[in-house]
């Protein structure tokens, strides 16, 4: 069981962690959601003890990463954000590296990474510099999985992959879960919270809400609407004028706006809109998701803390 | 051990993939001896002289007539006096003075010996032996020429060389310990600290930080490598050196390349100790440029003599490592001293060497900043 208590960490004239807190359950498949620049990097660094915080206490178990960093650094496997093994090593050589440095051999553990590194044995004499980017992925998953750690911190490890490799990436997650490694993904991609147990969003240093995707779109409380006109940008100006109006917002080809009041009638917002010259205006129904509450939750903490 | 095996392994494939560390490792060494070997000790066509022919008799214009013939020098101009000598060298720059004895012809029928002198400047110490060994060969020449023309010749030309500014002709064979100390500075701090950056900037440093590895074991698989890489470099300069140039070995071989290893060493924990103050490669690579190379060749007495500094960059030369190798490889090298007359340098090496290591060990964080 992983508890995070009360850390803060701050650089020179930033404060990239605010207080946070969360307990993540053994076997968890924990997502860490957030724009780039919210913190999560150097949260997952100071969980897996490359750095210290300001503030606050971690547990690894009973491991504290900051006094028992050398014991920490065997249970740990880590992915750091930017890919990082070595370009000029072949796929093969760098498992092996990692599998030696982490005393251990690419034979013991090979049933752990079977289902990911088959997918990119035929490649194994190429160099890892020439992999494409979801083939590098695998490798360096492949990598941080060969000492079979107890937990598994990937810091974006989608990012800058296509949807066909992030997809397959989250079958692996799933698959290594099963095996019973816990597993703290972060990530910026909002679509991704539904394939986690629980996730906690992050803004600004600060965890808005940690609960499970599910929980956390049930408690959105506002009634939310997709809107369409000729004239989308104009809409969203208007709207922002309407006054029902708690917020609005682009959300793909649609604005998502999100009423005050409960009960209200969608005819009078296309009157409203009507009113104002547009065209070919469509509201519908839609369900809130976690993106939705993302942006909910962190503009209204956004609004008191102003 | 395997962990640390694993790492030193993929230290070799890291520099055997890379074509250019390869280059900067096997072929600079050569091409530098070579360069700096030939250009210093190239062949010498029309080097500007003087001559101050105290005896102005036949002989010596013949003689002096025979000297500018040769191809090797060119007259600059007759002196009057010795008074004009300093002149002669500073103001016009000439490379050698030729003076002949008083009542040269006469001492050399009746005497039997007859001296001439040549004064070369020595500030360049190469060109300096050269041109004294051209001319005392053309005089040698004259002689045998001119005892065959009398009857039971047996005179004699004693030449006599002197040397103004380096009396000792320190620095004739002066390029082949500097090169060796600039090389190993190269291969060894610069390699390192840029190979160690490297880690740091493509993110890999963190992964090597999480594993189990000891940062002592990242520090000495990083260096183990270039130790190997820098004692190869040793020998062939000191082969090229000794069957290119034919500069000798007197002293013990082993000592030689003991020093030479512990040279390495020190340059390699001052590599460690740039790695950790650089951030990254381009850091790194300046700081080795301007904090090693320029000193090693400056001020390490290598190209200038540390005599003729001033003051207070002769304090500084006492800070630069490769000054007190320099010496230590002189010594061996040329006078074939032994352990005894270099155990101060080594130890003075050997501090540094503490105090880098230390001063990296301080440094090198577990952590990331």
């Amino acid at each position: 069981m992983i508890s995070i208590k009360n850390i803060s960490k701050s650089f020179e004239d930033i404060q990239a962690v605010k207080d946070v807190s969360i307990q993540i359950e053994e076997g968890e498949l924990f997502g860490l959601l957030g724009p780039d620049g919210a913190g999560k990097s150097t949260l997952l660094r100071m969980v897996n003890s490359l750095m210290i915080p300001d503030e606050g206490t971690i547990r690894l178990w009973d491991l504290d990463p900051v006094k028992d960093y050398k014991k920490v650094r065997y249970i740990i496997g880590y992915m750091p954000g930017k890919f990082s093994l070595y370009t000029d090593l072949t796929i093969e050589e760098n498992l092996e590296f990692f599998a030696t440095v982490f005393g251990t051999t690419v034979e013991e553990n090979y049933y752990l990474i079977k289902d990911i590194y088959q997918q990119i044995e035929p490649f194994k004499n190429r160099r890892a510099g020439k992999l494409s980017g979801g083939m590098k992925q695998k490798l360096a998953l492949s990598c941080a999985l060969i000492h079979k750690p107890k937990l598994l911190v990937l810091d974006e490890p989608t990012t800058g992959v296509d949807a066909v490799s992030r997809a397959e990436f989250w079958e692996m997650l799933q698959s290594l879960k099963e095996k019973g490694i816990t597993i703290i993904v972060s990530t910026p991609y909002m679509d991704e919270a539904q394939l986690c147990d629980r996730v906690a969003l992050m803004q600004g240093g600060e965890i808005h809400a940690c609960d499970k995707p599910a929980h956390i779109v049930q408690q959105f409380q506002y009634p939310i609407r997709g809107v369409k006109t000729s004239n989308i940008y104009k809409a969203l100006l208007d709207l922002r004028t309407y006054k029902s109006t708690h917020n609005v917002y682009p959300f793909g080809e649609f604005l998502h706006w999100v009423s005050k009041e409960q009960l209200f009638n969608d005819e009078e917002v296309i009157i409203f809109l009507k009113d104002r010259g547009h065209l070919n205006v469509q509201v519908r129904d839609i369900d809130p998701d976690i993106e939705d509450c993302f942006i909910e939750l962190t503009q209204f903490n956004e609004k008191i803390n102003a | 051990m395997k962990r640390f095996k694993a790492f030193v392994k993929k230290e070799f494939l890291h520099i055997f993939r890379d074509s250019r560390t390869m280059l900067i490792l096997v072929a600079m060494p050569m091409v530098q001896i070579l360069i700096f070997g030939f250009v210093i000790s190239s062949e010498i066509k029309n080097a500007s002289i003087a001559i101050l022919d105290k005896s102005k008799d036949e002989l010596t214009q013949e003689a002096t007539q025979k000297l500018l013939s040769s191809g090797y020098f060119r007259l600059d101009k007759y002196l009057k006096s010795e008074q004009e000598l300093e002149t002669a060298f500073k103001r016009d720059r000439v490379k050698m003075t030729i003076v002949f004895e008083p009542g040269f012809a006469k001492h050399f029928y009746s005497d039997k010996t007859a001296n001439v002198q040549l004064i070369t400047d020595a500030s360049d110490a190469n060109t300096a032996r050269i041109l004294s060994n051209y001319a005392s060969m053309i005089l040698r020449d004259f002689q045998q020429s001119h005892n065959a023309t009398i009857p039971n010749g047996n005179s004699l030309i004693n030449t006599e060389v002197r040397m103004f500014y380096n009396e000792n002709l320190d620095g004739v064979y002066m390029s082949v310990p500097g090169i060796m100390a600039m090389i190993l500075m190269l291969v060894s701090a610069m390699m390192t600290s840029i190979s160690i950056t490297k880690e740091k900037e493509f993110g890999s440093m963190e992964v090597l930080l999480i594993s189990p590895l000891k940062p002592f074991q990242i520090i000495i698989g990083k260096v183990t490598p270039y130790i190997f890489m820098a004692l190869i470099n040793t020998l062939s300069i000191l082969a090229m050196g000794y069957w290119v140039f034919h500069v000798p070995i007197k002293g013990s071989l082993f000592l030689l390349l003991f020093e030479a290893t512990l040279f390495t060493i020190l340059a390699l924990s001052l590599g460690i100790f740039i790695s950790t103050v650089a951030k990254n490669q381009m850091v790194a690579m300046f700081m080795s440029m301007f904090a090693l190379m320029l000193p090693t060749i400056l001020l390490s007495g290598f190209i200038f003599p540390i005599e003729n500094m001033p003051f207070p960059l002769r304090m500084i030369s006492n800070i630069i490592p490769p000054r007190w190798f320099i010496i230590v490889v002189k010594k061996i090298m040329l006078k074939g001293a032994g352990i005894a007359y270099v155990w101060k340098e080594t130890l003075i090496l050997m501090g540094f060497i503490v105090l880098f290591v230390g001063l990296s060990i301080k440094k090198f964080k577990v952590r990331v900043e």
